[in-house]
């Protein structure tokens, strides 16, 4: 099964867990990795440049109008929603916090499986919300994969917990595993 | 792979895209606005959402009365603009024009500023302060527009909600305001009501950015987080407007992820600031 591109979703303690998966993940691993990272509306974009030294992928903050490449990392910038379109290029919006929150989850995973379908994996990693749970939900009804970080591995549990209840097909992996499950595709 | 489930998906998602072009063709013909090159994901978004909430079976519906029933557009305008926005948003933006453009403009008799896309007037409202505070408002003429005649309906009354004074005083200071936020409006119960003489030198107009002319010859430009929605050839076009608007030397200042550098004009401009992409007409 040839996916081509990957979907996080991470809250609360998301960083450090995000930071686990770039550093698990071989040199070769070249789909693109798209990223909402919830975070106060006033950040900076320190998290992207710190991402791009870590890792072999070029990680950046997404831009309007651009498309998906290979062995990039997309990270939603703060205060926008980000979304995928069918062409597989991406796109912004300001519209209103969809469960408390811009960039919100559920908003970059629900078009991110219109435009993908089932060539796409979902991960929904630590914290303290339940964004996430429906937009994974709509991966796995277009024939996508999904992926929950362990409560037991997660810095914040409420968000996998809540997910796994959307989702009871998803694997279920301890966070050192999902780079691990990654390299194998 | 097509899983069973996988093949009715995606057929589901097929019939969804035709009828979603449709519903845009039939706005179009019918009410005259054109949503042909808005970006897709965003508009299929807020067309699910609508027929969900009204509990519709298929987007088809949503079209029969998009079509059969008059106010109902409304709602669907409503939808497909988004709204939201507030005052002194980016307040490094405003700080970056009160230190950088507007001593610039001061330096002519009086100045024409057009707000493309004000929406409820949060934005025109930040204008009017921090040009008062610069000392220019008394030879300033502001054109505050957009496309959704409710919005500017509520831009015209300046009347907000109270809850949102707190965000919008942290704003204010970040945006190096001289003076207290509070001086500006009248508490109200619930409500904000913005001082009457902060629209003295408004006029609000309803103008579609991408079927419209130029609107007015103007020394500034400023249309925030709406280009955001559009696809290339749509930007081009409207930014092509604002080129055309803009007099020689003239600021055009766009949203913190909009930018001006990939598109068909960016030799027309210079760049005042990168990061609050604002930009300046060359005079030649
Ligand atoms: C997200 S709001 C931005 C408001 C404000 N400029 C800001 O940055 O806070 C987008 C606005 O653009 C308006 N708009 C969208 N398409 C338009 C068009 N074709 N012509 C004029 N206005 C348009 C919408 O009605 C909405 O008020």
């Amino acid at each position: 099964m040839d996916f081509e591109a990957v979907v996080i979703g991470s809250s609360a303690g998301g960083l450090k867990a995000l930071k686990t998966i770039i550093l698990g993940l071989d040199k070769t691993f070249s789909i693109p990795i798209i990223v909402v990272q919830h975070m106060s509306p006033h950040s900076d974009s320190f998290m992207s440049r710190y991402f791009n030294q870590l890792s072999h992928l070029q990680v950046k903050e997404a831009d309007e109008r651009e498309p998906v490449r290979p062995s990039h990392m997309y990270l939603a910038p703060p205060n926008y929603h980000l979304l995928v379109e069918e062409d597989k290029t991406l796109s912004l919006s300001v519209e209103e916090k969809v469960n408390y929150a811009r960039p919100s989850i559920d908003v970059l995973f629900e078009s991110a499986a219109f435009a993908w379908g089932s060539r796409l994996i979902g991960i929904v990693l630590t914290g303290a919300n339940n964004d996430g749970a429906t937009g994974l939900k709509k991966i796995t009804q277009a024939g996508g994969l999904a992926i929950i970080q362990s409560p037991e591995t997660a810095e914040v549990p409420i968000m996998p917990i809540s997910a796994i209840d959307n989702c009871p097909d998803a694997i279920v992996l301890k966070l050192e595993d999902i780079p691990l499950f990654l390299n194998k595709l | 792979m097509e899983t069973p489930l996988n093949k009715d998906y995606n057929a589901t998602n097929l019939t969804q895209n035709i009828e979603i072009e449709l519903l845009i063709e039939a706005i179009y013909k019918r009410y005259g606005y054109d949503f042909r090159n808005y970006n897709k994901a965003h508009l299929k978004r807020r067309i699910l959402f609508r027929t969900a909430a009204l509990g519709l079976n298929s987007i088809s519906e949503l079209q029969h009365k998009v079509l059969h029933e008059n106010d109902f557009f409304d709602l669907i305008l409503k939808d497909f603009s988004i709204n939201v926005t507030e005052m002194f948003r980016d307040p490094g933006f405003y700080a970056t024009l009160r230190r950088e453009v507007l001593p610039m403009l001061r330096t002519y008799p009086y100045v024409k500023i057009w707000l493309a896309g004000c929406s409820t007037g949060e934005e025109v409202y930040s204008f009017a302060i921090m040009i008062k505070e610069e000392g220019l408002y008394e030879r300033t003429q502001i054109y505050a527009t957009d496309f959704n005649p409710i919005s500017l309906e509520t831009a015209r009354k300046g009347i907000y909600p109270i809850s949102r004074i707190k965000d919008y005083t942290a704003n204010y200071q970040m945006s190096e305001g001289k003076q207290s936020f509070s001086d500006y409006y009248v508490a109200h119960y619930e409500s904000v009501i913005f001082n009457q003489d902060l629209r003295k030198n408004v006029v609000f107009a309803e103008h579609n950015l991408v079927t419209d002319s130029v609107f007015a010859e103007v020394h500034m430009v400023i249309c925030r987080n709406v280009l955001i929605y559009f696809n290339k050839d749509l930007q081009n076009k409207v930014v092509r407007l604002f080129s055309e608007s803009l007099v020689k030397g003239g600021f055009l200042g766009l949203g913190s992820k909009e930018n001006l550098m990939f598109t068909d004009v960016v030799e027309q401009f210079t760049v005042v600031d990168g990061k609050e992409k604002i930009y300046k007409k060359k005079i030649i």
